[in-house]
C-alpha cells in the first residue's frame, strides 16, 4: 500500500513537467443551471447571458478562457482552492461574500427579486417559501423569520411550487420570468430591493485578473454592448 | 445528429423522440455512465489491494505496522463518507500542490496560505493552469478513484481481517508441521481459504460502492444521476429546441432499472464466484457440493 502511495505521490510530481509555466488560460467556473444566465444547451455546452459575457470580456481582455461548470453549493471553495479562476455565475455582490472572495464591479445593475406562486393572493408571512440554498433569497427569507425550505438548484425550487410543497419561490426576477405562465404559475406584485449587483469573483490573492476583466466589463459598459447583452438575454434593467 | 432533426417542433412523437435523445447533452449523459462503469472498473481492484494491505499489515508481527493497518481501519471506518470526500479530497489535492511546489519553485517568497486562499506558483499547478479541460477532468477522476479505493479499502480490510481470523486454526498448524515457513503458510494455506469467508462481506461492499457514484458529483465529475436531474428537469422552450415539462420521474425510472440489472448481473457473478470458492472448503458450503457430486 505505501509503495502504491508513493509511486501515485511521485506521478503526480512528475506530470506535466513537458508544458510547464503556466496561467495562459483562465478558468470560468460556473453553474450551468441558472436560466437565462448560465445554463448548458441542447448540445451540452455552456450558453446563456454570461457565456455571451465572458466570451467577450475575455476577448477585450486578450485572455484564453475556458470554462468549467461547478455545483453550486462549492462554487467558492472551489475558487479558492484554485480549481478555477473566476466565478461568473450571477452571483450576486455581498458583504458575507467579499469576506472571502473579491468582486469585481457589477455587470448587471442591483435588481429587485421576485416571487413565483400558484395563487395571486398568496400569504407570504405564515406560507413555506422556497430559495436555491446559500442566496441572497434563502438569507433574506431566514432573516424575516418566515418558514424557508431550501434546494440544491433553482429548479427544483420550482418543482417545490408545482406539487405544492412550497407557497412560493423567491428568486432573481429574470429567472422567475423564465417559468411564469407555464402550469399557472404567477409572478406576484411583491418585489424585495436585496442585493448589490452581480459581477465576477475572485480570489482575494488574484487582484491583477480581477483588475482586467473589471477594466473590460467598464469598456462594455461605456459602448454600450453590455446592455444589449442585457437586453438580448432580458436578465435585468439596463445600465 | 439525424438530418431531420433541425426543426424539432415539426416532428411526430417517434421522430422527435429519436432527435431528443440524442442532443449534445443526452450524449453527454451517455459517456457519464462510462464513466461510472470505468470508475467502478478500476475501484474495486484498488479497494481490494488497499484492503489486502491494512488486513495483512493489522496482523504483522511488527507493531508499528500493526498499529498502521488498524489505525487506517478504524479512523477511515469511521469518519462519514461526505466529510471524508469534501476534506480529504481537497486535501490531497493541496499536498500534491504543495509537494509539487517545494520542488519546482524553491525561489518562491510569498506565503502559500493566505487567508482562505492556497497559493502555488504556476508551475506546480496541478493540473496547470493551461493544460485542457480533459486533463483537468482526468485528475479530478483520478482523485475521485483515489478517495473511493481509501473509503472503501478501509471496510474490506475489515472484512478480510475477520476472514483471515476464520480459517480454522487447525489449517494453519497442519501447514506449519509441514514445515513451511511464516511467509509460506500465509500465501499457500491462508489466503486461498480466506477468500470463501470473506465474499459475502465484499460483496456486501461492491453493492455499495456500485450506488455509491453520485458522491462523485462533489468532486466535479458528472455522474448518472446528476445527468438525470439535469436532463429531467423542465425544460423552458426560449433555451432548448426540445421543452418538456418534469420529466424526472421517468429518469429515475431508468436509473432505477439501470442499477437493478447491474445488481442483478453482479449477483448472477458474485454466486459463481461463491460457488468456485467454496470447491473443496472445509465449509458447510463445500461439503453440500460434495455430497452433491457423489
Amino acid at each position: 500500500m505505501k509503495k502504491l502511495v508513493l509511486s501515485t505521490a511521485a506521478l503526480a510530481l512528475t506530470a506535466g513537467f513537458a508544458m510547464a509555466d503556466g496561467h495562459g488560460v483562465v478558468r470560468l467556473g460556473t453553474e450551468g443551471a441558472y436560466e437565462p444566465w448560465n445554463f448548458v444547451n441542447d448540445a451540452g455546452e455552456i450558453d446563456g447571458f454570461e457565456r455571451d459575457l465572458g466570451d467577450e470580456l475575455c476577448e477585450r481582455a486578450e485572455l484564453t478562457c475556458e470554462w468549467v461548470k461547478n455545483d453550486w453549493d462549492s462554487i467558492i471553495p472551489n475558487l479558492v482552492s484554485g480549481n478555477y479562476d473566476a466565478i461568473i455565475a450571477g452571483m450576486s455582490i455581498t458583504a458575507e461574500r467579499e469576506e472571502v472572495i473579491d468582486f469585481t464591479q457589477g455587470y448587471t445593475p442591483p435588481d429587485p427579486s421576485a416571487y413565483l406562486s400558484l395563487d395571486a393572493g398568496v400569504d407570504l408571512e405564515g406560507g413555506i417559501i422556497a430559495a436555491q440554498a446559500s442566496t441572497l433569497q434563502a438569507a433574506f427569507i431566514a432573516d424575516q423569520g418566515w418558514t424557508l425550505i431550501e434546494f440544491a438548484t433553482p429548479e427544483e425550487t420550482v418543482a417545490a411550487v408545482r406539487n405544492g410543497e412550497a407557497d412560493a419561490v423567491l428568486a432573481d426576477s429574470s429567472f422567475i420570468d423564465t417559468v411564469v405562465g407555464t402550469d399557472g404559475l404567477v409572478k406576484l406584485e411583491r418585489t424585495e430591493a436585496i442585493g448589490g449587483g452581480v459581477g465576477m469573483g475572485f480570489r482575494e490573492s488574484d487582484a491583477e485578473l480581477r483588475g482586467k476583466f473589471d477594466a473590460a466589463i467598464t469598456s462594455m459598459k461605456e459602448d454600450g454592448s453590455l446592455n444589449e447583452l442585457i437586453a438580448k438575454w432580458q436578465v435585468s434593467s439596463q445600465w | 445528429m439525424f438530418s431531420y432533426c433541425t426543426d424539432p417542433s415539426t416532428l411526430d412523437n417517434l421522430a422527435w423522440l429519436s432527435c431528443y435523445l440524442t442532443t449534445g447533452k443526452h450524449s453527454a449523459m451517455y459517456v457519464s455512465v462510462f464513466v461510472v462503469l470505468l470508475l467502478l472498473a478500476i475501484t474495486a481492484p484498488m479497494a481490494l489491494l488497499f484492503g489486502f494491505g491494512a488486513a495483512t499489515a493489522s496482523r504483522s508481527t511488527i507493531l508499528p505496522l500493526r498499529w498502521l493497518g488498524r489505525a487506517y481501519t478504524s479512523i477511515v471506518r469511521g469518519v462519514p463518507d461526505i466529510a471524508f470526500f469534501l476534506f480529504f479530497v481537497i486535501a490531497l489535492d493541496q499536498g500534491f500542490e504543495w509537494l509539487r511546489h517545494k520542488v519546482k519553485c524553491p525561489d518562491w517568497d510569498e506565503p502559500i496560505r493566505r487567508g482562505v486562499d492556497f497559493v502555488v506558483c504556476d508551475a506546480a499547478k496541478l493540473p496547470l493552469g493551461n493544460a485542457p479541460q480533459w486533463v483537468h477532468e482526468t485528475y479530478g477522476f483520478f482523485l475521485a478513484v483515489l478517495t473511493f479505493a481509501i473509503v472503501f479499502g478501509a471496510f474490506a480490510a475489515n472484512v478480510m481481517y475477520g476472514a483471515m481470523q476464520t480459517v480454522p486454526r487447525a489449517q494453519l498448524e497442519t501447514a506449519e508441521a509441514y514445515g513451511m515457513t511464516r511467509r509460506q503458510t500465509f500465501w499457500r494455506v491462508l489466503v486461498p481459504q480466506m477468500w470463501v469467508y470473506a465474499l459475502p462481506g465484499l460483496s456486501n461492499l461492491w453493492m455499495v460502492l456500485i450506488k455509491a457514484t453520485p458522491l462523485l458529483f462533489l468532486l466535479g465529475v458528472e455522474d448518472i444521476v446528476y445527468w438525470a436531474r439535469e436532463l429531467g428537469g423542465t425544460q423552458n422552450p426560449r433555451f432548448t429546441d426540445y421543452p418538456h415539462g418534469d420529466w424526472r420521474m421517468w429518469y429515475f425510472l431508468a436509473l432505477l432499472v439501470f442499477y437493478l440489472m447491474f445488481t442483478k448481473v453482479s449477483e448472477v457473478v458474485l454466486d459463481r464466484i461463491m460457488k468456485r470458492l467454496t470447491k473443496g472448503q472445509a465449509t458447510m458450503g463445500g461439503e453440500a457440493q460434495r455430497k452433491a457430486a457423489a
